[in-house]
């Protein structure tokens, strides 16, 4: 697990049926690029980057990224989602070492 | 944020100018290559290996970036592709390029009509002054493609 | 709103900068960025950076402030005591508090920021270690409690005991060091909108720290920003929280008497 990851999300807490909401997201990651070098050692420094986000919304995908090393560090992420039902939003940010960060929020749709 | 930038008012706007004209001439002169970049070429082939032989058509996306970015490191991008995002018609996944990063890939979002709109946000990384490529494939095949230009300044006095 | 075009010579040695620029009066939403002469290093940001500061959830400088929230709570030191346990909730307790760093401090007989008020809490009170200058925690906690006060006016107090040392904060200040021989004041009085090869210059206003610079691609303190000057212009730079950097805190925040607190700010 990296250090100090942190996931935030942004979801309303109530839509209407039908409405399209936006979502915000954001993650404290390095995102380490692998084109940087050790100043000290001269070494390339490793690849770390969070590579996959995906939204789920009650357990059905409604939006996903593949992320390469062209995203910034503490990357944040929004799109849309439409409120069909009320439920759970699940958040999963994946790395390159396979750790995986989660969050969840919950919305009531009238 | 937008592709044809508005600033609150033509002061703002007039110093981003100045600010491009003068200060990229002093950062091209001090600028070193530090990696084999990309370029439109492997921007190309990453595309291809994407769509295959497609053809890609303009319009339909509209690519939000700024026209000067302050630091490279953190330059925030957006876009919408105009779908009607039902489930005959949808945009099924968009791809950014940079043009002169090290590597072309950016990202690729993965809508379904779900997603209400084709519209996501993000922040990216930009190592020089490049074309930024959007490449947007809609469920029923068909490929387009838009294309923009951001000025990169290595500002940011101080350490 | 008016022209203001300028043909600025600094010499850096290798190239001597002229640029248009324009200072643009406040008006709207930026109207609260002015205060008389006085504007915020926000005023000098591209829409896009200011976008960034404008939302707390797109500000990323608000993972460090979710943390500190979470160090509210806990009690991490042997007296078994969390932030809250004294100061309750930091929303209605904090309010205004960071507005008004460094304070004089009679104990140690100088005046004290806000993150050495922090750590003092920390040991004195808390019986904890004290956090490292730069650390996730204290620019975290620096950050949140200084936050509650955003929208205030900077008012900080330089009489008193604190006189002789808003005199060496304002001697520092004129003071030419480095190999360059600049001044703080050789960039930042009367050059605000001009650029410095190729970086725009600002006011150099202290009220949106700790902020998170696209450059450091993190939060980063008023000490760190001033290390980084420091270190442009070719000078040693002070450490962490030392005395002379202080001082010029104070005397950086006296000269932005009014700014409101824009903290957590976003800078490129």
């Amino acid at each position: 697990m990296a250090k100090n990851v942190k996931p935030r999300v942004k979801v309303p807490k109530t839509a209407a049926k039908g409405e399209i909401i936006e979502i915000k997201t954001l993650i404290s990651h390095k995102m380490e690029s692998g084109q940087r070098k050790d100043n000290k050692t001269g070494e390339k420094i490793p690849r770390m980057i969070i590579n996959k986000f995906t939204c789920t919304y009650n357990g059905v995908e409604v939006f996903s990224a593949d992320w390469h090393p062209a995203i910034s560090t503490n990357p944040y992420m929004a799109f849309n989602t439409v409120a069909t039902e009320s439920g759970t939003l699940e958040f999963t940010w994946v790395d390159d070492e396979g750790s995986t960060y989660t969050k969840s929020a919950k919305i009531t749709v009238q | 944020m937008t592709q044809i930038n508005t600033p609150q008012d033509p002061q703002r706007r007039s110093l981003l100018i100045g600010l491009g004209a003068g200060g990229l001439a002093v950062v091209g002169m001090t600028l070193v290559p530090r990696a084999v970049l990309a370029n439109p070429e492997d921007v190309k082939m990453a595309i291809e290996e994407r769509i295959g032989d497609a053809a890609t058509m303009d319009g339909r996306i509209s690519l939000e970036l700024p026209q000067i970015a302050e630091n490279g490191n953190t330059v925030p991008i957006a876009f919408e592709v105009d779908s009607p995002m039902t489930e005959s018609d949808y945009v099924k996944v968009v791809h950014i390029f940079a043009e002169q990063n090290p590597l072309p890939d950016v990202a690729s979002f993965y809508f379904t009509p779900r997603s209400g709109k084709a519209r996501a946000s993000t922040r990216m990384r930009m190592l020089k002054t490049q074309n930024i490529v959007a490449v947007a494939e809609m469920s029923d095949g068909s490929v387009y493609m838009a294309k923009t230009e951001v000025k990169v300044t290595i500002g940011g006095c101080g350490g | 709103m008016r022209w203001r075009p300028i043909a600025v010579v600094l010499g850096f040695g290798l190239f001597i900068g002229a640029y248009g620029a324009v200072l643009a009066q406040g008006d709207g939403k930026m109207a609260k960025y002015f205060v008389g002469d006085l504007r915020t290093g926000y005023t000098f940001a591209t829409p896009e950076t200011q976008a960034i500061q404008d939302d707390d959830f797109a500000n990323p400088a608000f993972l460090w402030v979710d943390y500190a929230v979470e160090l509210w709570e806990d009690p991490s030191g042997d007296a078994g005591k969390a932030c809250s346990d004294c100061h309750g909730a930091a929303e209605d307790t904090m309010k205004g508090v960071g507005a008004r760093y460094p304070v004089y401090n009679a104990e140690l007989g100088k005046p004290i920021n806000l993150e050495q008020r922090i750590n003092k809490c920390r040991v004195d009170n808390m019986q904890a270690k004290a956090w490292k200058y730069e650390s996730r925690e204290l620019l975290g906690m620096t950050a949140y409690v200084k936050s509650q006060s955003r929208g205030m006016p900077v008012q900080v107090q330089i009489d008193g005991p604190m006189a002789p040392f808003y005199e060496k904060g304002k001697a520092f200040y004129f003071q030419r060091r480095g190999q360059l021989d600049m001044a703080c004041a050789n960039c930042h009085e009367g050059n605000a909108g001009n650029m410095i090869r190729a970086n725009l210059l600002s006011q150099g206003q202290s009220n949106g720290f700790p902020l998170y610079r696209l450059k450091w691609q993190k939060l980063g303190s008023l000490h760190r920003r001033f290390r980084g000057c420091n270190k442009q212009v070719r000078a040693a730079p002070y450490g962490y929280g030392s005395d002379e950097y202080v001082n010029l805190e104070l005397f950086v925040a006296n000269r932005g008497m009014g700014l409101p607190v824009e903290t957590p700010g976003v800078r490129m």
